[in-house]
């Protein structure tokens, strides 16, 4: 009975993105995933007595640089202000945020989505602030904690509750992810937690020409984009359960927090009601605030460069690729810049795509590395499409040369004439072998000839003939031209 | 011999170390042998590196004899207040919770100490976590007034100020966040500068209140003041509220500082100062009449928001200290409970036995006032008497280079005599506590004796950075007086 409600899904999300800065926040020591447990801390993120925090610049300028590319408006004056709480990965029992004036706000990204145009969606803010470090649950009586994530710099981006479809949730996660990439601010390497999401979800029902909002959950701390979508969808089905169980409506002010157990797919209750949690904000005295003005943000700006949704949009008009297409070339930079260098040499856009896409991206993941990790040059790309364009080679002997190339690093046309991979274009040479097989298979030619309804097989038996004769080397093109001009 | 030597001056012990006329081994063994006779009824230190300090001592002499260049206090006996963080020994702020804490760094004064060649002889005693203004509410130790054992040294540097006037140091660091160097310095008979905030690196003082601490010389005379502040004064890039060298150019402190101040103008607050007790008074005004006879101009001032300083301190005081006193929890270093059932007892536990009532006091009414519903009356309303208090000074500085009154209302009180009434202890912090809110340099310096031959203290108090015209102006009045007398039964 529930699918039979109207109903609109309303999310609001928050993520953290993990800054890829040399140092933390608010002291020297390195950022460094996977390092042994308390070797990257120091008496400052280890909160000793008597230890005082300075700003890590670069953090705030690549802070300040994915605001501005999310169309945040920038702050000229900012502060920091300690966030109370007791949590033993936490040593100073204070977090160093921005509460009231964050460093950035009111901006917007632009999401793809299936089928439609980009749909924009609403940035409320977005801040910076530390991470805390993690508590290790051990079997024994007692808890450990590894303080080496202590301090290390977060992006906190905030977004108004524009999001209505599990399937936008992820891709503003996956744009985003795109964005700071493309910035070079963060790795943004699910994998490594680079990236963490919290969605506000509720719903708006509409029923009897009334409508109703379902109380607000927020599921924390979710790590995979599959997750993330997972739970979205997960909670707009119990929240519509819940509605037609209880009726229950959203109370304002009040939320209720979920975690996502990943085994069972489903959302579990952590804290009913948002605890009177009092987190004490005040300014925090060890810190000056930070004034931004017009040179130091022209500076910050200066690193902007044209974003993957645009970038995308482009490689479709200009190129004519397919929006799938672009969007596969254009998740990563290096990618698409390389894609645009070797169409610059004169290369077919839509041959180069298909090349990098199904050959060289496939490639780059067996290694595990970047296309243009791969060793090749785009003029040497450019080179092998031509071969292909010109009908020296045949798409799929394109691929093959292309393999060989990462392979060998010889250039396309030595690898093509070592592999015989050259295709047989001269009509004179190639119409001497067409005779013969015309003269062989006789009964195919009457049928051919017949225009029966065999015709069109067995035109396509003597062309298999004539290329099996040749080893494949024949020019495909040329050799039924030959058999059209014979047959006709 | 060993009396005369301890009686020296700083610069003089390093002219004397430099010229090879003394030695800092003897300086180093006479302060020692001091302590030994003397420590045991002042209780001045919680800590002493004997061994460390004889051999420094030992190293600098060698140096000298072998023609080499030393440092600015080459050789020069010094204690530090135990709130700032040093390799060696413990750091213990005078708390049983870090009773047995080793602090893995050096805070940036002690390395500037060394790199001037002192020998660190001790840590001192304090109020718990520099929270008091007698040294009573110290978790470990009781200490002093070397005038009187009968009487507090004054607090929260009650330990520095005490081993400076007992001859047990020949200068030593304390820290000041609403008086806690000016009136030990008053109670004990020395002098005692706070400098600007920013003037001196925090980094490495274990924070009580982080907007106004600030780190300070208590020496027994003007001009060792000054050469300490030479040392510890100076931008510290790992104090981001530390001022650089466009708002505080290096200077020498001892440039010039025997010139009197031409046409000095001298700010007096007759409203504030006739709240003192008669004695204190007396010597206040004895003091301005010696400066008018040197020529110096007197004005009235008036500070119209001096009267909510006291309420305004113990709200920005304690919201600060309520979140600094956060990280003291059991789980990373300092006291843990026995047998925690959770980890929630192991902070509730480790901090009920580790903190004194003093400390629980502040740290609960801080809590209160930076609670949602109170900010606003409580904390957002003290930032902005701040403010009117700083524009008070400001004005004030106008007419004047610097403005006189008493450090504190009385001279040293009797031990327990106001340990039942906190209240009371807070409010004779009035005339100290202004300075810190709004960030300006103080000084204590011995001004007369009360009853009981007891120390008074004049405090100067000058616009930020003006450390040097306020050592001058100390300078000019010690240069007439003698009240730097050592206490008697030394
Ligand atoms: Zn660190």
């Amino acid at each position: 009975m529930t699918s039979q409600l109207d109903y609109t899904l309303v999310v609001g999300l928050e993520i953290h993105v993990q800054l890829s800065t040399r140092s933390k926040l608010f002291c020297g020591c390195a950022v460094e995933f996977g390092a042994s447990a308390n070797s990257r801390v120091c008496p400052v993120c280890l909160g000793m007595p008597g230890v005082l925090p300075v700003m890590n610049r670069q953090a705030y300028e690549d802070s300040v640089l994915v605001a501005s590319a999310l169309n945040c408006k920038i702050a000229p004056f900012t502060k920091w202000d300690r966030k109370s709480y007791y949590y033993p990965d936490l040593p100073k029992n204070f977090q160093t945020t921005q509460y009231d004036l964050p460093l950035s706000y009111d901006g917007f990204i632009e999401i793809p989505i299936e089928n439609a145009g980009p749909k924009r969606v609403r940035i409320t803010r977005a801040h910076l602030e530390e991470d805390a470090g993690k508590n290790l649950h051990s079997s024994g009586p007692f808890s450990q904690v590894d303080l080496n994530r202590t301090g290390t710099p977060l992006l906190e981006i905030v977004t108004e509750p524009d999001l209505n479809a599990p399937a936008e949730v992820k891709a503003l996660a996956m744009e985003l992810q795109r964005i700071v990439r493309y910035l070079g601010v963060s790795e943004a390497d699910m994998q490594k937690g680079h990236m963490r999401f919290e969605p506000n979800i509720n719903l708006l029902i509409r029923k009897e020409g009334r409508e109703y909002k379902t109380p607000i959950t927020e599921v924390k701390n979710l790590n995979s984009f599959r997750a993330l979508e997972r739970s979205v969808a997960f909670e707009t089905q119990r929240q519509l359960d819940a509605f037609c169980e209880t009726g229950k409506t959203m109370v304002s002010g009040s939320k209720t927090t979920r975690g996502w157990d990943d085994g069972r797919q489903v959302t579990v209750l952590q804290r009913e009601k948002e605890e009177a949690h009092d987190y004490r904000y005040f300014p925090e005295p060890d810190l000056l605030p930070v004034e931004m003005d017009a040179a130091w943000l022209k500076r910050i700006q200066s690193r902007l460069c044209e974003l993957p949704l645009q970038k995308q949009t482009r490689f479709v008009h200009a190129y004519r690729l397919s929006p799938y297409d672009a969007g596969v070339l254009s998740a990563d930079r290096a990618t698409a810049d390389f894609f645009e260098k070797t169409v610059g040499h004169g290369a077919e856009p839509k041959r180069v795509c298909n090349l990098l896409t199904q050959v060289g991206l496939k490639l780059a993941n067996e290694r595990d590395c970047g296309l243009v990790e791969l060793g090749l040059t785009s003029r040497a790309v450019a080179d092998l499409v031509l071969m292909v364009t010109r009908g020296e080679v045949s798409a799929s002997g394109g691929n093959t040369l292309l393999e060989h190339m990462v392979t060998s690093g010889k250039r396309p046309e030595v690898l093509a004439d070592e592999l015989q991979l050259l295709q047989k274009s001269d009509s004179a040479e190639l119409e001497i072998i067409v005779d013969k097989i015309l003269q062989e298979q006789d009964k195919a030619v009457a049928e051919v000839r017949a225009r029966g309804k065999k015709a069109k097989k067995a035109q396509g038996f003597l062309l298999g003939q004539v290329m099996q004769r040749t080893g494949g080397q024949a020019n495909p093109q040329v050799v039924s031209e030959l058999l059209a001009k014979k047959l006709s | 011999m060993p009396k005369e030597l301890l009686n020296l001056g700083c610069k003089q012990l390093v002219d004397q170390i430099s010229a090879g006329q003394t030695s800092s081994l003897s300086a180093t063994e006479a302060v020692f042998t001091a302590i030994k006779a003397r420590n045991g009824e002042i209780g001045a230190f919680l800590a002493l590196f004997e061994a460390e300090a004889l051999a420094q001592a030992q190293s600098v002499d060698e140096r000298v004899a072998a023609g080499n260049a030393v440092g600015p206090l080459a050789g020069v006996p010094i204690a530090v207040k135990d709130n700032m963080c040093m390799t060696v020994g413990p750091t213990t702020c005078g708390s049983k919770i870090l009773e047995h804490f080793h602090a893995p760094y050096d805070a940036t004064v002690i390395e500037k100490l060394r790199a001037a060649d002192a020998v660190i002889i001790g840590k001192t005693n304090l109020d718990e976590f520099a929270m008091g203004s007698s040294t009573e509410n110290s978790g470990l130790k009781e200490t002093v007034n070397p005038w009187d054992s009968t009487r507090v040294p004054g607090g929260s540097s009650g330990g520095s100020a005490a081993a400076v006037a007992g001859r047990l140091c020949y200068a030593a660091l304390g820290s000041d966040t609403g008086g806690s160097i000016r009136q030990p310095a008053s109670f004990c008979g020395v002098v005692g500068l706070k400098p600007t905030y920013g003037a001196v690196s925090r980094f490495g003082l274990v924070a009580y209140g982080s907007s106004l601490d600030q780190i300070g010389p208590m020496t027994r005379c003007v001009p060792d003041s000054a050469l300490m502040m030479n040392v510890i004064a100076g931008h510290d890039p790992k104090d981001s509220t530390s001022v650089d060298e466009t708002l505080a150019p290096t200077i020498d402190f001892l440039a010039g500082l025997d010139d009197p101040v031409e046409g000095l103008t001298i700010g007096i607050v007759p409203d504030l100062t006739a709240g003192a007790q008669p004695e204190v008074r007396d010597a206040v005004t004895a003091a301005i009449d010696l400066y008018q006879s040197l020529g110096a101009k007197v004005v009235e001032v008036a500070l119209p928001h001096a009267e909510y300083a006291i309420a305004t301190y113990y709200v920005i005081a304690t919201a600060e200290a309520s979140s600094n006193l956060a990280r003291y929890d059991g789980v990373h270093y300092g006291h843990r409970t026995a047998d925690p059932k959770d980890y929630t007892e192991v902070y509730s536990k480790s901090r009920a036995e580790g903190f004194g009532q003093e400390v629980k006091r502040r740290i609960m009414l801080g809590t209160y006032v930076l609670s949602s519903g109170y900010y606003d009356a409580y904390y957002l309303k003290a930032l902005k008497v701040r403010n009117l208090i700083r524009a008070d000074f400001d004005r004030a500085f106008e007419q004047c280079q610097c403005i006189v009154m008493p450090v504190a209302p009385s001279t040293a009180f009797k031990r327990r005599e106001k340990t039942a009434d906190p209240l009371q202890m807070y409010l004779a912090d009035v005339y100290t506590i202004s300075a810190n809110l709004a960030g300006i340099p103080g000084l204590s310096i011995p001004c007369g004796r009360g009853s009981g031959q007891l120390p008074i203290g004049l405090q100067l108090l000058g616009p930020s950075f003006s450390e040097a015209t306020l050592l001058r102006i100390a300078r000019m009045y010690e240069h007439n007086t003698d009240w730097r007398m050592e206490p008697p039964g030394l």
